[in-house]
């Protein structure tokens, strides 16, 4: 269903790990899914925007976790 | 080093092994050999002998200049520096200013935003800003003649590192202190060179007066330098179109492999550096299998670093900071050399996807 959301865990995960995890979530979905990968890597904060761009997907942003993670979202096309 | 630099060296340790400092014979012929080798240092860098100064390694020569300029700006405590810079920069530049450091962005090819480095030192409170040369990671070289217009009508003093391009290509023109490391044109490790403008103001900020070297530094070492340099230079066009097509072969085979992001200015850039990037590739993974074919390259990815940090340059230009390969081809390169390389790659980054359980690459 378009405009849907899911949430990827990838914390723990180092680099690479966080990016293939969140691109086999995105296998599949459809158009204007929002999808969000929670990951504790620092890389990941520059990885994921970079994904987004390579793999023709929006980046939307990121926000602090409370639990000291990073949550970066973005919206598949 | 190549075999003649070597014998620079054996020749500076046979004549040039005493103190420079000091008044008898072998000093003399010490400091002698000292002096010329400085001057064809500077002559090279388009500096005057008298405003060169050698120092004990590239990051001392950061570290005095960055001081001696700052503590001659009174009145002004900010350091403004380009995203890009070395760390060795960075962290001169905090240590000094106490942490008032300013950095401005670079665009995604890793040019630094003039606009942004004009607004920032039309503050009064700037005493220095930092852009160097060309990147050691990704290989864009700066537009210094607009970012030297913008430094100049501030009046802030305009230092350019340059040790990433000094040997693999025209010295730059615009600056008003320059630092430059003689490992990297194939000289001796363990050396730096600061060279000022003679109306650029600096104060020693430093116990030992107008001694940049204190304890001085290895004259064997510095003639190896100067003559590694001169050899440099000799060949420097031919060497550097050669590498330049090299490396564009390289950038152009990489931007069609499959899920690779090829990083820094195609044009503007080092001859010899070129860097990228492979989506779901473990960087670590990817240069112990490049090892292993023969193949050393570096990596800006997190996971060879040991704080786990990705490459600040890399995130600087928004690129992809895992499966990074970085390489600086050395004059002794081949054609065959680059075709196993372009041949290599693709299957090594399909079996290391693979191996990750990464999803297919359109």
């Amino acid at each position: 269903m378009a405009g849907e959301a899911v949430t990827v865990d990838a914390t723990g995960l180092l680099c690479p790990l966080p990016i293939i995890e969140l691109a086999k979530a995105a296998r599949g979905r459809e158009p204007g899914t929002v999808l969000t990968v929670v990951c504790t890597d620092l890389a990941a904060r520059v990885d994921v925007p970079a994904w987004a761009r390579m793999t023709g997907h929006a980046f939307v942003g990121e926000k602090k976790t409370d639990g000291g993670a990073v949550a970066l979202t973005v919206r598949l096309r | 080093m190549t075999n003649r630099t070597l014998e620079a060296f054996h020749a500076g340790l046979a004549d040039g092994w005493a103190d420079p400092s000091r008044l008898h014979t072998e000093s003399r012929r010490a400091r002698q050999l000292l002096d010329a080798s400085r001057e064809a240092i500077a002559e090279a860098l388009g500096a005057r002998p008298e405003h060169t100064h050698l120092t004990q390694s590239p990051h001392a020569a950061l570290e005095r200049v960055i001081a001696g300029v700052f503590t001659a700006r009174r009145g002004r405590d900010r350091i403004v520096a380009s995203a890009v810079e070395r760390d060795a920069t960075l962290h001169a530049a905090h240590h000094v200013s106490g942490g008032r450091v300013t950095t401005v962005a670079v665009d995604a090819r890793g040019h630094v935003d003039l606009d942004a480095l004009a607004a920032e030192v039309e503050v009064p409170d700037v005493a220095l800003a930092a852009v160097q040369h060309a990147n050691h990671e990704i290989g864009t070289v700066q537009r210094l003649a607009r970012v030297a217009e913008i430094t100049a009508a501030a009046r802030v003093p305009l230092l350019v590192d340059a040790t990433a391009s000094i040997g693999h290509g025209p010295s730059p023109a615009h600056w008003d202190a320059l630092v430059a490391n003689p490992a990297d044109w194939g000289g001796p490790a363990g050396l730096g060179v600061v060279a000022l403008r003679p109306q650029t103001r600096w104060l020693p900020a430093w116990p030992e007066g107008d001694d940049w070297a204190p304890g001085g530094v290895l004259v064997p070492a510095v003639l190896a330098a100067a003559v590694a340099l001169q050899e440099r230079r000799e060949l420097l066009d031919a060497t550097s179109l050669r590498l330049h097509g090299l490396v564009a072969r390289v950038r152009e085979a990489a931007s069609a492999w499959p899920g690779v992001d090829v990083v820094g200015d195609p044009d503007e850039r080092l001859p010899h550096v070129v860097t990228f990037s492979c989506l779901y590739v473990d960087g670590e993974a990817l240069l112990t299998r490049l090892d292993r074919e023969g193949i050393a390259v570096g990596s800006g990815s997190a996971c060879t670093t040991s704080t786990l940090e990705p490459s600040r340059v890399l995130a600087a230009v928004g690129a992809l900071s895992h499966g990074n390969v970085r390489m600086g081809l050395h004059p002794g390169v081949t054609d065959a050399d680059i075709d196993r390389l372009v041949a290599l790659m693709p299957r090594v980054i399909a079996e290391l996807r693979a191996e990750a359980g990464a999803p297919e690459v359109a």
